[in-house]
């Protein structure tokens, strides 16, 4: 009933080509767009931003960064901390170095020296692949690790590998309160989701796509896998370079080596296979649940008025989570992205199901 | 319905799990329980609501999960249970009663901002100051802290040049710096050796945790190796600490003459063990206050007879602790085991409390006695002052030093004491040693002024 398509005809080929071509869909962008940028300003307050909002933003950036890369092109990456340290320690020296330099552009060079990178350690992706590839990822975080915790010059010299910075100052203005921050990353996120939702339904999406389902096949109908891969690398790693510089500089303020760690990227492979791989809804729904699950149990038993010790809220938080990641991943293994799509499914035939 | 079953199985594991686990809590902590069930009927007026708008708030940052649970839970005893002595022995501070909260961090830093930001807000008057337990954790506040006016109290831990309070307004490294402890360190190196020109051609290693705690004694150990002409050998150990074999294997190698052991959690007696290993003598081993405690040692047993760490406190009881068993523990509201109580974390939790309490005092003496905020507090901080006499009317003699803090110097006091594992406890090994402030001093100086400059703060606030 709510998903009827019927009636809706195209009669061009934008409205064909269009992305979202149902009515009720875009009605549906609109209203979350109105909720995140109208309504959520007016409710939320500093903690809500601060600890939930900004820190679900950015990695759901990641996360679509990440999605490109493993779940359009089928490249697994275990690279993705590193590839948001890249970013966040380049947009900081650009920083330094060229005071003159908006942040903003410091942060799409944090992205771009990220995409460098990318490139770099995308290359082992010619010959190995799948897991032998994920293995090949991981030694460059532990690449970046050792960089930027023993090469002083990354940090300028600070004598305990920690790095401060100021609130982000674009012509005067400056991004120092939780709703300014809060703008900030939703609209760069806005703008890298219409990127890589266009990216995706494109030619060089349809080749990624090609290359994830069978490679060998996707050369012999002329796609050459060097391109397709190499710029799958490159994009989802300046996506989440991007990412990277916003989490140090809007989120942190104040990082040290260990904030951009291996966990960081496992939670970004998570986010995105409990997302639903192929999907750039489902980097957003993973980043939510992989972020906010955890804070969430973690002070339920204070809103039920349970007076538990903190060591067993602890312990609980990491077993419900735990369950509940199998729960989903046994429920749906296409990810909450399926399971949405399942439910619009049910909402068109609803309530007269066959 | 494919999925009912499996539904059901989950929800039944659930509170299985919950009940295997509440067992076991019961068994190594007996406090939890306890807590929850009695709290009720015993706990009035010692816990306090954070909700009373006639309470201060004072926020707790705690990690008594994970590979620093060890260390993390006894000063986290030693904190709270300070705050719910004075509750209930003295009925708060003149009066107004002490309201807490512990947030967990996992001495992570990310989770650490997020409690702070959790914990901010709350009580009638926000948050009055905030102790991070996490030098990581100090960096990144240090950055919150001056926009929401909260002050920080960073005992023995955070920014060496943070005691410069004309730059650092909001933080408070009292009783000392890693700086200052380095500079014991070496003070007494040299005191052994017959004075600091004979560590000339000595070589001495820093076993280090690579996260900003272990980085912050580097520059002054440097400076220091460049003055005396000794070499310094940096060895890294990686977060969390459980495998440093290859710094030991160099230890092995290199042959130093005194290991300085920076580490904290599980990675202290990962490292005796491993200095047992490679057969490194134990007597030439040197920690940080925060690699000086029984659960450092005690995993190692009598392999660690000798080793001696840097102390802002030792173990003991004074008077608050006999009251603490008396109020809290007979009265089943202990948050730990009673033989815990007295140990070295425990009383670095309780003198950390001591001076929170007091720096509260301080600042009611100026703005009355109510809920303060933490701008209020802060001016309580600054003008601490602790003479022996309050010390013994607040039953702490021997386990609080006095301390006069003024705007240019945050830290108080540059001395400490080593102590030693005799295989039973932790017993002084040697008189106070002063750190040198003619090093320390430009040091701070060019660092925090570089800070400011950054920053594009005024450096000389303290001057007017």
């Amino acid at each position: 009933m709510f998903y009827r398509e019927a009636g809706q005809f195209k009669t061009s080929y934008k409205a064909d080509q269009a992305v979202f071509p149902i009515f009720q869909d875009r009605v549906f962008v609109a209203i979350w767009l109105l909720i995140g940028f109208v309504v959520v300003p007016m409710l939320a307050n500093e903690y809500v931003f601060r600890a939930i909002f900004i820190p679900v933003i950015i990695m759901a950036l990641a996360a679509i960064g990440l999605n490109l890369l493993v779940g359009y092109c089928g490249q697994v990456s275990l690279g993705s901390g590193a590839f948001m340290a890249v970013g966040a320690y380049a947009a900081y020296n650009f920083m330094i170095r060229i005071p003159e330099l908006n942040p903003l552009i410091c942060f799409l060079l944090g992205g771009l020296s990220a995409t460098v990178v990318g490139v770099i350690f995308g290359i082992p992706s010619l010959r190995i692949k799948g897991f032998y590839l994920a293995v090949a990822t991981l030694a460059l975080q532990f690449f970046t690790d050792w960089t930027f915790s023993r090469i002083d010059w990354f940090t300028n010299y600070t004598p305990s590998g920690s790095i401060a910075v100021q609130p982000v100052a674009v012509w005067g203005f400056i991004f120092d309160s939780p709703i300014r921050k809060y703008f900030l990353c939703l609209t760069v996120l806005l703008i890298f989701t219409i990127i890589a939702k266009n990216l995706v339904r494109g030619r060089i999406g349809r080749a990624w796509m090609a290359t994830r389902d069978m490679d060998v096949a996707a050369e012999i109908i002329g796609i050459r896998p060097i391109y397709a891969k190499l710029s799958a690398f490159a994009v989802s790693s300046f996506f989440i370079g991007v990412a990277g510089a916003l989490w140090a500089f809007v989120h942190l303020g104040s990082w040290e080596p260990l904030a951009f760690d291996i966990n960081l990227s496992f939670s970004i492979l998570f986010m995105v296979i409990i997302g639903g791989l192929g999907s750039i809804v489902g980097g957003m729904l993973g980043a939510t649940f992989i972020t906010l699950l955890p804070l969430f149990l973690n002070q339920l038993p204070i809103w039920l008025g349970i007076n538990m010790s903190t060591a067993m809220v602890s312990h609980l938080e990491y077993m419900i989570f735990g369950a509940l990641i199998i729960f989903f991943l046994a429920v749906e293994p296409l990810g909450l992205a399926r399971i949405w799509q399942i439910t619009k499914e049910k909402l068109r035939l609803w309530p007269f199901p066959h | 319905m494919k999925y009912g079953l499996l539904l059901r199985a989950l929800l039944f594991s659930v509170p299985l799990v919950m009940i295997g686990c509440g067992q076991d809590e019961v068994g190594s902590n007996s406090s939890s329980s306890t807590e929850t069930t009695d709290s009720a009927s015993n706990a009035d007026g010692i816990i306090v609501n954070v909700s009373d708008s006639n309470a201060q708030f004072i926020p707790v940052l705690s990690y008594r999960t994970g590979p620093y649970a060890p260390n993390g839970m006894p000063v986290a005893n030693g904190f709270t249970e300070y705050l719910k002595v004075i509750n209930a022995r003295d009925g708060g501070i003149n009066g107004v009663k002490i309201s807490f909260e512990e947030c967990e961090t996992g001495y992570a830093t990310a989770r650490s901002i997020e409690c702070y930001e959790r914990l901010k807000g709350k009580g009638p008057t926000g948050a009055s100051v905030f102790n991070p337990m996490s030098t990581g954790a100090t960096f990144a506040i240090t950055e919150k802290a001056p926009v929401d006016k909260i002050p920080l109290i960073t005992m023995g831990y955070g920014r060496s040049e943070s005691r410069n309070g004309g730059v650092f307004p909001w933080n408070f490294p009292i009783y000392g710096t890693y700086w200052t402890a380095a500079d014991v360190l070496i003070t007494h190196l040299g005191n052994i050796n017959g004075g600091l020109d004979n560590l000339k051609g000595k070589k001495i290693a820093l076993v280090y945790h690579d996260s900003p705690f272990g980085k912050e004694p580097i520059p002054l150990l440097e400076k220091r190796a460049s003055m005396h002409n000794f070499e310094l050998l940096k060895l890294p150990v990686t977060h969390p600490g459980v495998e440093q074999k290859s710094a030991w294997i160099n230890i092995r190698k290199e042959q130093p003459d005194y290991v300085l052991l920076w580490g904290w959690g599980v990675m202290n007696s990962t490292a005796i063990k491993e200095a047992t290993g490679v057969r490194y003598p134990r007597d030439q081993i040197y920690g940080i206050w925060w690699a000086g405690a029984e659960p450092d040692v005690r995993p190692a047993a009598a392999d660690a007879i000798g080793y001696q760490a840097v102390s802002m406190i030792s173990s003991g009881q004074a008077q608050v602790h006999k009251d603490i068993l008396s109020y809290l523990y007979d009265a089943g509201l202990g948050s730990g085991e009673r033989e815990g109580v007295g140990e070295v974390l425990y009383n670095v939790g309780l003198l950390n409390a001591a001076l929170v309490v007091e720096s509260i005092r301080t600042a009611q003496s100026k703005y009355g006695e109510k809920p303060l905020t933490g701008e209020q507090v802060r001016w309580g901080i600054e003008n601490l002052n602790i003479s022996e006499q309050d010390i013994q009317d607040l039953g702490l003699s021997g386990y609080m030093y006095p301390v006069n803090l003024s705007c240019s110097d945050h830290e108080g006091k540059r001395a400490a004491r080593l102590h030693r594992w005799n295989g039973e406890s932790w017993e002084y090994s040697t008189d106070w040693i002063s750190a040198d402030d003619a090093v320390l001093q430009p040091m701070v100086k060019s660092a925090s002024d570089t800070y400011a400059k950054e920053a594009g703060l005024d450096a000389s606030a303290c001057d007017s």
